[in-house]
């Protein structure tokens, strides 16, 4: 749990970040809270637009748009302010990332071996042949096979699981505190995205990283995950630890979700769709943005922000029925 | 082939054997791939054999006309002059002045120089102008395009990077290039490096569209994000990461700007604008057949195939170069 560390490792508070339009800013994520311990899991999920992908890459200070307020600390540092040649030398040092698309994530024009060789000599200041050793090792550490004869190929050469395997080493190079994983196995073949997941596990067990897992995927969470923060339209509307959030989810958002997965035990029935559409953020009501497609909005709903409320140990759903 | 090399007997030991890895075909570099491509072009490879051997005879010219006293091409042998190629020399001439093997393969001038010595020469002055002064236009074309193309939305004042480069690249666009390199070369005092450098700096535009045009769509690339989030500078990331995959396009402009500066350089050349007449260049070289067209038409045929050759070898070699770096097209041959 997050909260029983004294210091958690990385610390975002009240963030938000805001997008230049023509007409407006447009806050793609308005105000969150998220807070993970060393070696802990947090799954963050959401669908597409939800601000989730927009938040990891706040952290890494990558985002294209602009940090408008809140902090986020990380080993003592606040990475919305730290200068840009600081910043350089956590991006891949402290804080590793892996993305969704493997297969063009690669520099097309280098080795793997290149690739990973760059990574290890710019944050350790590592030698050629140490560089190589141990490139070969990351290699094979990632579970590929015959990698002194993998580490001269290109990318092309290498499947979509290959290469996000090789991702990972890159990722893993540096011995980061966190890995953040961007939905890492989403253009993936199911039965290598399980690989690739325990892969994960496996790693972040030997390096006792933390990993933010970025997902659409409720059962990757499920498998995966100790802690998961349910994001909608930029806000987090539901956090708690996986078991209490699948068993006993409480807002009507999350509800809607998990009753949209497929149900193994019956796969006649029909699949449950959430009516309506995620709001533009341009245009979001001054209340819950969930409102308009909520089966139990009531007065409040559509004036007023709900405020997380406490709904079990650890557990909260920004949502006025739990008040 | 590119075979891994394993730094310890440790590491080795991992390889599994690299025969599979053959039949498969794969472990191939780009430039492998590319040449394995550009070999099946058969009017690219004939450019390129005549490059490569244009290359080697400037190279060795340069070295004879240099140090060897007999093949100077400037020495003046006025009982030999305007002789038709593959005459010999006459007697008369001391030792000192005599050609080597006594024979002038493309005859001589109307003051009685050596023309195969003064082709040698200017061969070496041609190449060397053309890839300077190319070498020179990438530079600028790669830095201009490079930053319009990756910086392109920050602004500076009420403009963008992005705008003010390309509206830059626009005006000098917009020179009469020619009639620029005359007016400069006009007041400079005639060097071959004011002509490299003139040629250079008024022929990097098309490069820096390219670049731009190639940076902006990999700008957008998950690599570069990835390499973002690895903690890269952006310099590294512009040079190292993203330059290599806009080269296909620079590389084959390139190589057809070297014929392009050839022809400039003889241009400037054959109106007595360029390098000083002792120096023999192509151009100037046919500048002076000119008043002899009819008695001795080899000083300006000689010159003028030279030029076309060239010119058409390194435009041959450009589009075995497009066509090979097509990767529709190498899909197909390949």
């Amino acid at each position: 749990m997050s909260e029983s560390a004294a210091e958690p490792l990385l610390s975002i508070r009240d963030l938000r970040v805001e997008f230049e339009t023509d007409a407006a800013a447009v806050a793609a994520v308005r105000g969150i809270d998220v807070s993970i311990a060393a070696g802990e899991t947090v799954a963050l999920v959401g669908e597409s637009g939800s601000g989730k992908s927009v938040t990891a890459m706040s952290v890494m200070r990558l985002t294209e748009g602009r940090i408008a307020a809140g902090s986020i600390q990380f080993q003592g540092r606040d990475l919305a302010h730290v200068p840009e040649a600081e910043m350089r030398s956590i991006r891949g040092g402290q804080i590793g990332m892996i993305f969704q698309e493997p297969m063009t994530s690669l520099n097309p024009v280098f080795s793997i071996g290149q690739q990973i060789e760059e990574v290890l000599r710019l944050h350790q200041q590592l030698s050629a042949p140490a560089a190589r050793t141990q490139a070969l090792e990351l290699l094979q550490r990632v579970g590929i096979s015959a990698p002194a004869r993998r580490i001269a190929q290109y990318p092309h050469e290498l499947s979509g699981g290959m290469k996000q395997r090789v991702m990972l080493a890159m990722a893993i190079a540096c011995r980061p505190r966190l890995l953040i994983a961007d939905e890492p196995t989403t253009a993936l073949d199911v039965t290598i995205q399980a690989q690739i997941m325990e892969l994960l596990r496996s790693l972040q067990r030997e390096f006792g990283m933390a990993v933010l897992l970025i997902t659409h995927d409720l059962g990757v969470v499920a498998h995966f995950a100790e802690r998961v923060l349910v994001m909608y339209a930029g806000k987090i509307v539901e956090q708690g630890s996986v078991r209490d959030v699948f068993k006993r989810a409480s807002h009507p958002y999350t509800q809607a979700l998990l009753a949209a997965l497929p149900d193994p035990q019956n796969p006649r029935k029909r699949l449950a769709a959430i009516p309506g559409r995620v709001p533009s953020p341009a245009m979001l009501p001054p209340g819950c943005a969930f409102c308009a497609r909520c089966a139990h909005a009531f007065e409040p709903c559509p004036v007023r922000q709900p405020p997380l409320f406490a709904v079990g140990e650890g557990h909260h759903a920004a949502c006025f029925l739990r008040e | 082939m590119s075979v891994p090399v394993g730094p310890a007997p440790a590491i080795e030991a991992l390889a599994a054997p690299h025969a599979d890895a053959e039949a498969l075909g794969i472990a191939e570099t780009p430039a492998q791939q590319l040449w394995r491509t550009f070999r099946k072009d058969r009017l690219a490879m004939l450019g390129l054999y005549a490059l490569c051997t244009l290359l080697a005879v400037a190279l060795i010219g340069h070295l004879l006309t240099s140090w060897w006293v007999l093949f100077d091409p400037t020495t003046v042998r006025l009982p030999d002059k305007l002789l038709p190629p593959f005459s010999t020399a006459s007697s008369a001439l001391s030792a000192e002045l005599m050609p080597p093997f006594h024979a002038y393969p493309f005859g001589t001038d109307e003051l009685g120089r050596n023309v195969f010595a003064r082709m040698l020469q200017g061969a070496f002055v041609s190449l060397s102008v053309g890839i300077v002064a190319v070498s020179i236009s990438l530079g600028i074309g790669i830095t201009v395009g490079g930053l319009a193309g990756f910086y392109g939305e920050r602004k500076l004042g009420p403009l963008s990077i992005d705008s003010l480069l390309m509206r830059f690249t626009d005006v000098v666009l917009c020179f009469p290039t020619f009639f620029l390199i005359l007016t400069v070369v006009a007041l400079l005092p005639p060097s071959i490096y004011n002509i490299m450098i003139v040629i250079g700096i008024t022929s990097w535009m098309s490069t820096a569209r390219f670049v731009r045009a190639e940076f902006l769509a990999l700008r957008e690339q998950d690599f570069v994000t990835a390499a973002k989030a690895l903690g890269l500078s952006e310099g590294r990331i512009i040079f190292r990461h993203m330059m290599p995959n806009a080269m296909a396009p620079v590389l084959v402009s390139a190589t057809i700007n070297v014929a392009h500066a050839i022809l400039t350089e003889s241009a400037l050349s054959f109106l007595g604008f360029g390098v000083r007449p002792p120096y023999a260049t192509w151009g100037n070289i046919l500048a002076d057949g000119r008043s002899y067209i009819f008695d001795a038409p080899w000083l300006f045929l000689i010159p003028g195939a030279a030029i076309l050759l060239v010119v058409l070898a390194f435009n041959l070699v450009g589009e075995g170069l497009r066509d090979a770096l097509n990767p529709k097209l190498r899909k197909r041959v390949g």
